[in-house]
């Protein structure tokens, strides 16, 4: 994937064990800021992208983006075209304020675009 | 007395809404060293506890007395002209009811994290009706058993263990075998491995998958076509038709994939719709996957005292109910609300930005056990002591049924029902003061 490049996905925010227990320990914790401080992508994905784990990725949803580290996927545990974070910060940083009449925004099934930032050795 | 070693029976772990009642914890002094029975997320809640060295009350980020926060909290919310009061899931039920009757006082809005979870949920209650059951119920009866956008693995570790699928129960006398287990996601989730059947559908088509089972259920034909971009073939569900129809007592639990996901309210809706359509054939029931430990309790607490769940304005002097109107990311991002009081939840580190920088801009008041975005934030602050482990009081599990919690030891901070029930008495003291003013 060259830089600027974009391609459309759609990104799920959710609980994970580790989000779980780290933030027993504080939302300042160092596991609690790296597990929901990257977002999963499948390794098919990352292959054709060209994309290896620790890379920056940018998210962008309507106006707002974040550049986040992207790692591969478990085997299978998602499809191509969807990505995973797990739920806090960075993931609500992509949410819009709109909640459609109901108090909740879109949290998870939003469209993002993906591009590359850099790489995680050096660009 | 600071290393006295003593064991709490059937303690209650707040951390899900599974509010496990049978933990074993073993106290030293003021550390919880053992949590018998406690899942990860429950061992990590019980033992990452800590007693806490930083002042209890904070204004503008300086330590202050407890007495001059209450003071300067009530003064916020007596001047606004909006305010809200938001939070509510992580603290007590007694602590809750005051919340709601300072809102009253006020005339604020007050919400609770429930519109941002499972507010939709709430939403098509009212419009389906609940066709609920309790934990126990499930636990002893049920032999098909349902979970939707939910990944319990690692949201709800011993629901599985604990109420639905492994546990030998009276009329499931041989537990995990007596049942099957239907899990319904768009990532094979780590829940996946345990279940019988596992359908992967496309990313926003639970509505239309959940809208052909009920067309199946009432025996209308459909075509593979009409299936085109679920994910799913018209096997695969008329297959699962055909067990939830059979079945003696099925359950569908339901978690936010359903409630977060656009479509929202009417994806929980045509679960509902159809767990009520299976009625006509056997007993069917259709139950929310609570996050947070008393989020439901806030629920029933708010629906007690204004006869709404989350997202009710007591501006008029009499509550009114509107999601997307009340609710706290609607109020903050339309930049309506000019104070603000958030109890036991974290909106500067998980609400939209448009949200987070209004809150940013406006007087606040927060509560929590521990610093958070949003305690740094704060006008006022407050460190108050942990439900359950150092406070006593009721919380509600995620089917309703109320559970007493049994701390282990006493905080140095005072709790959160402590703190409000301080800061209505300064609240009442400010409105009279303010009326005599004015006459």
């Amino acid at each position: 994937m060259n830089k600027n490049d974009e391609e459309l996905f759609v990104l799920i925010s959710g609980r994970s064990t580790r989000q779980g227990t780290s933030l027993n320990e504080s939302k300042f914790s160092k596991e609690y800021i790296e597990e929901t401080g990257v977002v999963q992508i499948c390794p098919e994905d990352m292959a054709r992208l060209g994309l290896v784990a620790g890379d920056i990725v940018c998210l962008r949803a309507d106006q707002r983006s974040i550049n986040i580290p992207c790692v591969a996927s478990k085997e299978k545990e998602l499809p191509s075209g969807l990505l995973f974070m797990a739920y806090g910060d960075w993931s609500s940083r992509l949410m819009g304020s709109d909640t459609h009449g109901t108090g909740m925004p879109n949290s998870k099934g939003t469209d993002v675009f993906l591009s590359k930032v850099c790489s995680s050795k050096t660009d | 007395m600071q290393n006295e070693l003593k064991v709490v029976s059937n303690a209650t772990c707040t951390f899900c809404g599974c509010v496990c009642d049978d933990i074993e914890l073993t106290v030293e002094g003021t550390h919880i060293t053992k949590a018998k029975n406690a899942c990860v997320l429950g061992k990590a809640w019980f033992l990452n506890h800590q007693g806490g060295d930083g002042p209890a009350a904070r204004i503008r980020g300086k330590e202050s007395t407890v007495e001059e926060a209450v003071e300067e909290a009530a003064r916020i919310l007596v001047n606004a002209r909006f305010p809200i009061i938001y939070g509510l899931s992580d603290t007590t039920c007694e602590a809750q009811r005051i919340a709601v009757a300072i809102a009253d006082w006020v005339g604020a809005s007050v919400d609770t994290t429930t519109s941002v979870c499972h507010g939709p949920s709430g939403m098509a209650f009212q419009g389906v009706g609940e066709i609920t059951c309790s934990l126990g119920e499930v636990r002893n009866r049920a032999d098909l058993v349902i979970f939707w956008g939910s990944n319990p693995a690692e949201s709800h570790p011993r629901h599985w263990g604990r109420y639905s699928t492994m546990p030998k129960g009276l009329f499931v006398p041989n537990g995990r075998k007596d049942r099957t287990v239907v899990l319904v996601d768009v990532r094979r989730t780590k829940s996946a491995p345990a279940a019988d059947i596992f359908l992967q559908i496309k990313p926003r088509k639970d509505f239309e998958v959940l809208w052909m089972l009920r067309a199946l259920v009432k025996g209308i034909p459909i075509q593979e076509s009409d299936l085109a971009d679920t994910g799913v073939t018209l096997e695969q569900l008329q297959n699962l038709v055909d067990k939830m129809k059979a079945c003696k007592f099925g359950v569908l639990f339901f978690g936010m994939g359903l409630s977060m996901t656009r479509g929202k309210h009417l994806n929980v809706e045509a679960a509902l719709a159809l767990a009520r359509d299976l009625n006509a054939f056997t007993r069917f029931y259709a139950n929310p996957m609570r996050g947070h430990g008393n989020v439901t309790g806030a629920d029933n607490v708010v629906s007690w005292q204004t006869g709404y769940p989350f997202g009710v304005n007591l501006g008029r002097g009499y509550p009114r109910f509107n999601p997307g109107e009340f609710t706290t990311t609607d109020t903050l991002a339309r930049k309506e609300a000019d104070a603000a009081m958030i109890i036991a939840s974290d909106p500067m580190g998980n609400f939209s930005q448009e949200a987070r920088e209004h809150l940013q801009g406006i007087p606040f008041i927060a509560l929590d056990t521990k610093e958070t975005s949003t305690t740094r934030a704060a006008a006022v602050s407050f460190t108050t002591a942990t439900y359950g482990i150092n406070v006593p009081g009721t919380v509600y599990r995620m089917d309703d049924v109320p559970i007493p919690l049994r701390p282990a030891f006493e905080s140095p901070y005072p709790s959160d029902e402590k703190i409000l029930h301080a800061l209505e008495k300064k609240v009442l003291q400010l409105l009279r003061e303010k009326l005599q003013a004015a006459n």
